[in-house]
């Protein structure tokens, strides 16, 4: 029985050895330990075993069928690597065939710039708010120290719809509206469309975007304007950008400001594109007006505060370096791609 | 507003900087520089010769060959075509080496003209003879040029000296951008305040003084202003025995330099004081004002006059004019009359320096349709008091060139004197604002630097009038943060409580709506809010549908931009054709844009602006495609429940066949469809486009960002599938809506997944097949429960037509 036991054991190790296939493989495990497979019957002729021989020679035959089984299992897996590599090899592909896009659509320039800023002013505790486009003339002009027959409404170039009602020349007029309604403090910022009448050309367009901002407090001072937009300036366009502030006249603040930004190209070496000085004028901005915030309902002696107005426009021609406004509104897909 | 630095200079002599250095820091202390031009930029080696010897060229007719003494060593050859130059002419000549400003065709060439030694026809020349083009000027400027040929300089000019320095040409001319408030810096002399305040140097403005030749203005002229309100002040002087004459080469060249053509001595003394003082000025004849009166009135409506370039103008009753005791000589503030104008007989002459209302003379300037230099310095409101000065310096300047003999005293009709304005003096205040700690007498230092005095016993800061925007602290302020340093300022940040910046939520909404519309493979694009109101006929849009009530704009850019649109489509369209015509493939557009609804027209109180979410596109994909990215969106922004579409949206610029109002929880939120083949031909779309467009307030009021966790299904779905004939006129929504309405709460989803009209259906029928699908949160289903929920579906379907197919 011993010796028939080690010849199934090792014919069974030399055909697993030999097989070259699951197939061939599988057929060793069901002819050896199969149900009618060669080991089984071996167990079932038990019988024939001395009864006290038994435990002895079933041990026998479990241990036998281990090794088969283990030599079955190394064959197996042997025969996977194979497989696997040859798989693999068969299986390499030109990783410099081109990729398959989801196509996704692309953002305006100018939304792009807006989410910018929107980002950073946000980030410094301000709210972001919009006015109506279509506004009384009251808010446009006159509650910002620009009254009846100011040539600053003319400078402007108003589309007029009638005497009391205008296309918004400016979104400083959703200063008046906030201020108006009380709510101190105030830190918000205002983006939206804004129209001149100025014809269509590379640097201009009779409809563009503008950006407000306003804060009203107690205590806040020109140096807290300047300590702010030089914070955005670093923000939009790189940690080295320095600022310079000009003085400058508008109506609604006091004292008036212009800020340059040291020119990101060039670094404020000079360059064409910032016309060789080295600065590009980016915003206009100053303390809140007095007799504005008394137009407002608020009182000068308790609170100050600024404003400044950025061109939406402006602040993407530049980053993006768009040499023509008429792109932004032309809707041109090679264009919009780009962004 | 122009200005030499030579000018400059004669009010502050110690001035003595770059042009850099001038640009820079004027612009940093409020009056900024545009730009410079230096006039003697491309001019070198330029100097006074004198011709001692012409011979004719042996081989050119045209040409002459001139010996010419420049001061040092042997005169030089220099060859010339030039017809006006003889022996003994004083000429101005550049040697080799040296360059001019510009060529012989009397333009400018940038970066100059090198000139070199050479030979002109075999004959040898050493530099050239230069007409006053070539020296980057003209005869306008330089009156006493010839119109053609070399500039000859007076006898009197010295042979070897640099002609650029003759010519004044060593001077550099400025451009200011100066704001609207700053109206005396419309002037040289509140220039040159300016810059000697920020560079610190003496500032020596003119001293006026007239001698005066006796007799009385009175015997000459009396002024009666009937609106004072419209002329605060009239100035009127007198002088006699006029010899006109061309004015000294000073004053030609100080106009010249600031763009002023020289024409002779009383025209260009009044152009120098408007220049010097900012104050326009107007000479009369007096021999031609009659009764020796002057009348300031409003015209008669309609009132016709001839102004002096000869043209007849109208007036209305809002102009003011100058009148005599018969008629109008003039139209105050933009130009006077060619009855009263100066001409080369002139015995006596009415001088006048009035005050005009600036918003009247920039309102009449519109009407007359005539804008002078006059009119664009009265129109910002000048200071009556500068009147006076300014017409004293004009007769102290006839006296000092000789051009006439001024007569005692000024007629002065001056009601309401300007006073100066007094502001209190706080420095805390001025502090506060600005952020700094600037002590009370540099401030003071500051004010004195520009003329603002300081009573100390009221303690009030004086503005004088010439500044009349000063009015309070912050302008104060102002005045210090100039002199101070814009850049000396500290930065800090703003001290209050620091708050939550954020976005409202109809912003998010917005932002998720350009997320989906980029995922789902669209580009944003924008277009204008105004268009033409040929719109609605492109859109097939009928005569009396309320989209045609739009918003005029009373003075639009032309018909194409005149009125606010109420509807998003066209400039979308517009952008597709755009797109189309460029042969740009497979285009898919977003704009997120507001449309204008007026309440009622005419505009008495604002519309409602309205945001629309206009999607378009033509190329890969259908209506489907389109449908896929409203859904979509409606998902991301929390709106669950199933949309609903009618295909009655009545959209005349959409496919009758092929268009939908989108529909959610009862309300129409927007529409979407296939553009009509006629709108998509009119723009010139060539393929078929898509449209959708969803009205954002609609949307915003049902969209949500909140979520709730509802649990992975633990109990398995069962799903059956049917397969039903309808007629063809069902809708699948309909079918849908039955299942959705009777599958009962154990339905979980169900999914179309064949429709399928042909051979094999019937006529007037479609095949639709369902995979319908259920499931119990709490347990597994028992098959009765299924059938018994399908049993109601069939039901409801056979109710709409359908037959089931085994």
């Amino acid at each position: 029985m011993k010796e028939r036991l080690q010849k199934i054991k090792d014919e069974a190790i030399a055909k697993i050895k030999a097989s070259e296939s699951p197939e061939a493989l599988n057929e060793v495990r069901v002819s050896v330990l199969g149900k009618k497979g060669e080991l089984t019957a071996l167990l079932k002729s038990m019988k024939d075993v001395a009864p006290e021989d038994r435990p002895a020679f079933g041990q026998l035959v479990n241990d036998a069928r281990a090794e088969i089984e283990a030599a079955m299992e190394e064959a197996k897996s042997d025969m996977e690597k194979i497989l696997l590599e040859k798989r693999l090899k068969e299986e390499v592909i030109d990783v410099t065939l081109p990729a398959k896009k989801n196509m996704a659509g692309h953002r305006h320039p100018n939304t792009i710039a807006l989410e910018e800023v929107e980002r950073i002013f946000v980030g410094m505790g301000y709210e972001v708010i919009e006015g109506p486009e279509i506004e009384y003339d009251l808010y446009n002009f006159e509650k910002l120290n620009i009254p009846a027959n100011h040539p600053a409404k003319d400078e402007q170039d108003t589309f007029y719809i009638n005497k009391e009602i205008v296309l918004r020349t400016q979104t400083s007029p959703v200063q008046a509206r906030i201020m108006e309604k009380g709510n101190l403090p105030i830190r918000m910022i205002s983006p939206g469309r804004v129209f001149r009448s100025d014809e269509v050309d590379a640097t201009h367009s009779p409809s563009f975007h503008q950006i407000e901002g306003l804060i009203i407090d107690k205590n806040v001072t020109f140096a807290d304007l300047k300590g702010t937009l030089d914070v955005f300036a670093k923000e939009l366009f790189g940690a080295e950008t320095k600022t310079k502030f000009r003085p400058h006249h508008f109506p609604f603040t006091e004292p008036s400001a212009e800020m340059d930004v040291s020119c990101f190209k060039c670094g404020g070496k000079g360059c064409r594109f910032c016309k060789g000085s080295g600065w590009i004028e980016i915003l206009g901005c100053g303390m809140v007006h007095p007799h504005v915030l008394e137009m407002c309902g608020i009182d000068p002696d308790e609170y100050t505060g600024f404003a400044f107005g950025v061109g939406l426009e402006r602040v993407a021609l530049l980053k993006y370096e768009i040499d023509d406004m008429r792109l932004l509104y032309e809707n041109d897909i090679r264009f919009l791609k780009q962004f | 507003m122009n200005t030499s630095l030579s000018w400059l200079k004669a009010y502050v002599p110690e001035l003595d900087v770059t042009a850099q250095e001038f640009t820079d820091a004027m612009t940093l202390s409020g009056t900024k520089v545009e730009g410079y031009e230096a006039l003697d930029a491309d001019l070198e080696k330029i100097i006074i010769g004198q011709i001692v010897k012409i011979e004719r060229h042996p081989d050119a007719d045209k040409l002459i060959i001139c010996q010419v003494n420049i001061g040092e060593g042997e005169p030089i050859q220099i060859v010339t075509g030039a017809p006006n130059v003889k022996e003994g002419n004083k000429v101005p000549v550049v040697v080799d080496g040296g360059r001019v400003a510009g060529g012989h065709d009397g333009k400018p060439t940038p970066g100059g003209v090198k000139i070199k030694k050479g030979k002109l026809r075999g004959i040898e020349s050493n530099g050239m003879l230069c007409s006053i083009e070539e020296l980057g000027s003209s005869r306008e400027m330089y009156p006493e040029a010839p119109e053609y040929g070399i500039y000859i300089f007076p006898e009197d000019a010295e042979v070897g000296t640099d002609a650029i320095e003759a010519l004044g040409l060593h001077d550099t001319v400025f451009e200011f951008e100066v704001t609207s408030n700053r109206v005396d810096c419309y002037s040289i002399v509140g220039l040159a305040r300016e810059a000697a305040a920020t560079f610190r140097k003496e500032f020596k403005p003119p001293v006026v003084e007239v001698k005066g030749s006796g007799d009385d203005v009175n015997n000459y002229i009396s002024v009666e202003v009937q609106d004072e309100e419209l002329c605060p002040r009239y100035c009127a002087r007198v002088v006699k025995n006029i010899k006109l004459a061309p004015s000294p080469k000073w004053m030609q060249r100080r106009l010249a330099s600031v763009g002023i053509r020289p024409i002779n001595n009383l025209v260009d003394i009044t152009n120098y004081v408007m220049e010097e003082f900012g104050q326009p000025m107007h000479a009369y004849d007096l021999d031609t004002i009659a009764g020796n009166k002057i009348v300031v009135r409003r015209a008669e409506k309609d009132e016709k006059f001839v102004t002096l370039d000869g043209q007849e103008r109208t007036m209305d009753d809002s102009v003011l004019m100058i009148c005599d005791g018969e008629k109008a000589v003039g139209i105050a503030g933009i130009m006077g009359g060619e009855n009263s104008m100066i001409t080369d007989n002139v015995q006596t002459m009415l001088f006048e320096a009035a005050c005009f209302d600036g918003t009247n003379i920039r309102l009449s300037s519109k009407k007359v349709g005539l804008r002078t230099d006059a009119s664009g310095k009265f129109e910002k409101g000048l200071d009556p008091n500068n009147a006076e000065a300014a017409i004293n310096r004009a007769c102290q300047l006839i006296e000092e060139l000789g051009a006439g003999e001024v007569v005692d005293g000024m007629v002065d009709v001056y009601s309401k004197r300007k006073e100066p304005v007094r502001i209190p003096f706080e420095p805390e205040r001025i502090n506060a604002l600005l952020g700094t700690e600037i002590s009370k007498e540099e401030m003071l230092g500051y004010f004195k630097l520009i003329d603002l005095e300081y009573d100390e016993s009221a303690n009030e800061v004086i503005a004088p009038t010439f500044r009349h925007d000063l009015f309070r602290t912050a302008d104060l302020a102002e005045e210090v943060a100039r002199f101070f340093g814009y850049d000396n300022i500290p930065t800090t940040l703003p001290s209050g409580e620091s708050a939550m910046g954020k976005l409202p939520f109809y912003l998010r909404v917005e932002s998720v709506a350009r997320d989906i519309a980029e995922f789902c493979g669209f580009s944003q694009g924008m277009t204008y809010s105004f268009e033409s109101p040929k719109v609605f006929d492109k859109l097939l849009i009928p005569a009396d549908a309320p989209e045609r009530n739009a918003i005029v704009i009373s003075n639009p850019l032309g018909e194409d931009f005149s009125i606010m649109r109420t509807v998003s489509l066209n400039g979308m369209l517009t952008s597709l054709a755009t797109n189309y015509n460029r042969r740009n493939k497979n285009v898919r557009l977003y704009e997120m844009g507001n449309i204008y609804l007026p309440k009622s027209l005419p505009l008495t109180e604002l519309p409602e602006e309205r945001m629309q979410f206009t999607l378009g596109m033509y190329g890969d994909g259908d209506f489907f495609t389109m449908k896929g990215v409203v859904e979509e969106f409606l998902d991301k922004i929390g709106m669950k429940e199933k949309e609903s579409y009618d295909p009655n949206a009545g959209k005349s610029f959409l496919h009758p066949g092929r268009q939908a109002n989108i529909i959610y929880g009862g309300t129409v939120i927007g529409f979407m469809g296939e553009v009509h083949p006629t709108v998509a031909a009119t723009y010139g779309i060539g393929d078929r486009a898509y449209v959708a467009v969803l009205d954002m307030p609609s949307i915003v009021e049902k969209a949500t960002f909140d979520r709730k966790y509802e649990g992975i299904a633990k109990f398995p779905a069962v799903t059956r599938d049917i397969s039903m004939v309808v007629p063809k006129n069902v809708l699948v929504g309909q079918i849908e809506d039955v299942i959705a309405v009777r599958g009962g709460k154990i339905l979980e989803s169900y999914e179309l997944f064949d429709v399928y009209e042909g051979s094999q259906i019937k006529e007037g029928f479609k095949s639709v097949a369902y995979s319908i699908v259920f499931r119990a949160k709490d347990k597994t289903l028992e098959e009765a429960e299924i059938t018994s929920a399908m049993k109601k579906i069939l039901n409801g379907l056979q109710s709409l037509g359908a037959e089931l197919r085994q």
